[in-house]
């Protein structure tokens, strides 16, 4: 039974996670700022309406039908071997009686909802000068409604990943304190699918010579959405600290350092990688780093020792750009945000140092077996509905479009109406 | 060659969700879910080996 000082400890952690969740949003609005600042000047406009209009199509497939599948209110079971499998959430939907609800369960909704957007941005940034409106929106769609809440599920809603403890004695079972696989990971999955799908920017890779580079048109924006991310991930990763692992808030202090930690020595690694190589601090990597170091800490801030989280972060920094230049001069990976490195391979990175740096036995193992089922699920059930929709609504916009720009193309308008804009051959 | 890899992945994970019903034995255990791991690496890199560009043919 709850004495009324349990009552009070979990209401001060409800009132302290509401308002977190109130300042979460910074970080979809700083990864959104990056993502234009990244793309071309010709297609601002269009990244950033495209950013609000992902937000909207998440929000609006969560609250409709994902929530019923991420919650953990009724579950769909199946058995094998003797234990339960539980692998699906079949809440109501449209959120009927979400006010009626313990007060935990509507701070996962909103949770959910704040985490599904920022997952959304991710492939939007990598097909950054391409990508349509219109097939953006449906992407978000689809992860809102179904990808992310399975995912979700099992992660976060009491699902077969979040048992690995109490069915097969795997440490606490898969953890995951802010987003760092439902998230990240799902995020930089579609991300890779939709470079794939959709394929280079035009003129990108040459029929001979190396890849032509199309740097970010504004790098004021990218590094300024850095620091406006910085704000909303640490109040995901407080949040997710007290919603999804039960931390104490006075453990929450810790858990704020090491997101500055990891950020600050991925950022760190960075600048002296980029300095050493080319003689001069890269600052698109540079925020690629700092964004790669804020996305390990997303997995793993929580639960590491701040010397950790810092080692963390390093090794993140110093293989992010060295990633960058390889996804795209050796596998011709047209990635203009730099999401498949940061978001993909970050995430996968914070997983595992999560389980390597865990006191309980068997934690590793249980990060694996998460690691596994979103290389083994998700990715290919990921490629193979962007590629049904790229059949039904394609992806990439016509050449025309993608010549004269997304901006004029598909919003008959310009970011910057007073700036003369490049024609392709200039950057030759 | 791409969806080929794509089907390789899948494998991988029923590898590792074998391993944790068939092993109670912890070694064997992590030993076959980083081989699933490993299939699945294999997977990936067939996926990315079927979407590599031929340079100078079909490129918008």
């Amino acid at each position: 039974m709850m004495t009324s000082s349990d009552q009070g400890a979990s209401g001060l952690a409800a009132a302290m996670t509401f308002a977190l969740l109130l300042l979460a949003p910074l970080a979809i609005a700083g990864l959104a700022l990056v993502n234009a600042g990244l793309g071309r000047s010709r297609s601002a406009a269009q990244a950033l309406l495209g950013s609000l209009a992902m937000m909207a199509a998440t929000f609006i497939a969560f609250a409709g039908v994902g929530a019923c599948f991420a919650g953990p209110g009724g579950s769909a079971v199946f058995t094998i071997a003797g234990k339960n499998w539980n692998w699906l959430g079949t809440g109501p939907v449209l959120l009927v009686h979400l006010d009626k609800s313990p007060i935990e369960a509507q701070l996962a909704v909103l949770f959910n909802c704040l985490a599904v957007a920022l997952a959304a941005l991710i492939p939007w940034g990598a097909g950054a000068d391409r990508v349509r409106l219109v097939a953006g929106w449906l992407i978000a769609a689809l992860l809102g409604a179904f990808v992310f809440p399975l995912l979700a599920h099992w992660v976060w809603g009491g699902g077969w990943l979040a048992q690995l403890g109490s069915n097969f004695g795997l440490g606490d079972g898969f953890l995951d304190n802010a987003g760092g696989a439902t998230v990240h990971v799902l995020g930089g999955a579609c991300a890779l699918a939709v470079v794939w799908i959709a394929g280079p920017r035009r003129g990108k890779f040459p029929k001979e010579g190396l890849a032509t580079a199309m740097p970010g048109h504004n790098a004021a924006y990218v590094l300024a959405g850095c620091m406006i991310a910085l704000v909303g991930w640490l109040a995901f990763n407080c949040a997710g600290a007290l919603l999804w692992l039960h931390a104490e808030p006075v453990s929450l202090v810790v858990t704020a350092i090491n997101t500055l930690l990891a950020a600050g020595g991925a950022l760190g690694a960075t600048l002296v990688v980029t300095w050493v190589r080319f003689g001069k601090p890269d600052a698109s990597l540079c925020a690629n780093g700092w964004l790669a170091g804020l996305v390990t800490s997303s997995a793993c801030a929580a639960l590491l020792p701040p010397v950790a989280a810092l080692f963390t972060g390093i090794v993140m920094g110093i293989a992010t750009p060295l990633l960058v230049e390889f996804l795209e001069l050796a596998l011709s990976i047209d990635d203009p945000s730099g999401a498949v490195t940061v978001h993909f391979v970050g995430g996968l990175w914070g997983l595992v140092t999560a389980g390597v740096f865990a006191p309980q036995k068997g934690q590793l193992l249980a990060q694996l077996v998460g690691i596994a089922a979103l290389l083994g699920v998700f990715l290919p059930v990921v490629y193979l509905l962007l590629k049904v929709l790229d059949r039904i609504v394609p992806l990439r916009v016509d050449p025309d479009g993608e010549r004269i720009g997304m901006d004029l193309h598909e919003l008959g308008g310009g970011a910057y109406p007073e700036f003369v804009i490049h024609r392709d051959e200039s950057y030759r | 060659m791409k969806y080929a890899g794509l089907l390789v992945m899948p494998t991988g994970f029923f590898l590792a969700i074998a391993a944790l019903i068939l092993f109670p034995d912890p070694a064997r255990r992590g030993l076959f879910v980083v081989c699933g791991l490993l299939v699945q690496v294999l997977g990936l890199v067939v996926t990315v080996r079927g979407h590599l560009l031929n340079r100078g043919e079909t490129r918008p």
